[in-house]
């Protein structure tokens, strides 16, 4: 086979795509042929890059719910007010969610528009009254998606992420690698809360990513209630663990992060016991 | 009017996707809300055409409405949209051009800055970037990604190594533009 015609199928290669016969021809020919190794090699890189977690965007928790709640209650609805009720359905509240209450409005339209947002706000915000810690740490988590700074040390290894954090706080994180349990390491960082450096892990949960917050508690009692809140469509469950407080951020589905909480909460109980 | 027990066999199955629908949505229109819109208009639509939905693959059924939804969105407002497709699909054969070197390093380093990637990706031509998604972060076979975007399986693999090799570049140059700007 030749430069070019290995240069035409490279791809379908590179995607096992190709049926055995050819694909046994272009393995023969890429040991004697460096260009083309180095062609497939960048394709490899590529494909590496885009692959990579922090591209994906995975669905907002928000959006699932309003569309479970929308497929439900098609059934019972005819369709003439099914297709009224989407007209009249309000535009995303994150459109004007920001300071709504500082728009200059006409009386009639201010009346109306609180409808909207009263009935949107069912939908998107969490039961709980939002707390300044709560907002910080889901800026942060989002923060941490978008602005191309989730870590510090990228590694799925335990017995690398660790040991990075050993001069940079004043306290030793728990680093555990859940592979097996399918929740996969994936990097550490340190972030700041109110001033103070506290320890980010990341995890990994199929396409979505989990936050792990960890600061020292400063007099919490050890094996306090965990606690479950939503806020902007994203689930936190915080827990305490051995004299350190946990606070897991994720767009995973509330019951998936419940699961990775028992985990770690289970393994670092193991593990300060041996 | 559609069964309860079939609008649950749909729920799980649009729910199971909805990563997927999302995604393709979003890289598409290059704007959340507007992927959100798309999403729900999708569900809607799919879960009014389930009925003709009739076994197979639900996946490339689902994302098959997902992309036209999303091709409806964009083309809404448009002058003219049948150019507005043609013009993304000749701007796809303009950057046909290779790289002039494979530096799978240069790929490597950069691909550490997700948001670079993101933007590599973003400034891709509709239809590779949709190919490049579908492959890449769906994992989907050739023969799925030609039945969704209704192009030959031979195309298929033409728009990748297309889009790849314009990322390639498209990273390499950011890689190299960065090294300039920092002394």
């Amino acid at each position: 086979m030749t430069c070019e015609e290995v240069h035409q199928l490279l791809h379908g290669y590179l995607d096992d795509e190709l049926d055995l016969a050819t694909a046994l021809q272009i393995e023969k020919h890429l040991p004697d042929c460096p260009r083309c190794r180095k062609e497939l090699e960048a394709a490899q890189a590529v494909r590496a890059a885009v692959a990579h977690p922090g591209i994906y965007y995975p669905a907002p928790s928000a959006l699932r719910d309003r569309l479970r709640q929308a497929i439900q209650s098609q059934t019972i609805q005819p369709l003439s007010i099914q297709s009224q009720a989407r007209e009249m359905e309000p535009p995303p509240i994150t459109r004007f969610f920001a300071p709504w209450w500082m728009r200059p409005m006409a009386l009639p339209g201010l009346a109306a528009a609180l409808l909207v947002v009263i009935g949107s706000l069912a939908l998107y915000l969490p039961s709980h009254a939002p707390r300044g810690e709560i907002d910080a740490l889901v800026d942060s988590h989002v923060r941490s998606l978008e602005a191309n700074h989730l870590y510090d040390v990228e590694s799925t290894d335990q017995h690398t992420v660790k040991p990075w954090f050993a001069g940079k706080l004043d306290f030793s994180p728990p680093v555990t690698d859940f592979s097996a349990e399918g929740f996969p390491l994936a990097g550490g960082r340190l972030d700041y809360l109110d001033g103070k450096k506290i320890a980010a892990l990341i995890y990994r949960r199929k396409k979505h990513l989990i936050n792990v917050f960890i600061w020292p508690a400063d007099e919490t009692p050890d094996g306090g209630a965990p606690e479950t809140t939503t806020n902007h469509g994203f689930n936190l469950i915080r827990f305490d663990c051995k004299g350190m407080v946990c606070w897991t951020v994720s767009d995973l589905n509330a019951a998936e992060l419940q699961q990775f909480v028992d985990l770690f909460k289970t393994q670092r109980a193991a593990s300060t016991r041996s | 009017m559609s069964l309860p027990a079939t609008t649950s066999k749909f729920e799980s199955a649009v729910l199971e996707h909805m990563d997927a629908a999302y995604n393709l949505a979003r890289w598409l229109t290059r704007n959340d809300q507007d992927a959100q819109d798309v999403v729900q208009e999708a569900c809607m639509k799919a879960l009014r055409a389930f009925d003709s939905f009739r076994g197979g693959d639900f996946r490339a059924w689902f994302l098959a409405i997902v992309r036209n939804t999303s091709f409806t969105l964009l083309r809404r407002g448009k002058d003219s949209p049948e150019g507005a497709g043609r013009q993304s699909l000749e701007a796809g054969a303009e950057v046909a051009a290779e790289p002039d070197v494979y530096d799978p390093q240069a790929i490597a380093i950069r691909s550490a800055d997700a948001l670079c990637v993101r933007r590599a990706i973003d400034a891709l031509p509709e239809a590779l970037r949709e190919t490049i998604v579908l492959r890449e972060m769906e994992g989907l076979s050739y023969k799925e990604i030609g039945k969704i975007v209704q192009v030959p399986i031979g195309t298929v693999m033409s728009r990748l190594a297309r889009g790849r090799a314009h990322l390639q570049k498209l990273l390499v140059e950011m890689d190299s533009s960065r090294q300039e700007g920092t002394p």
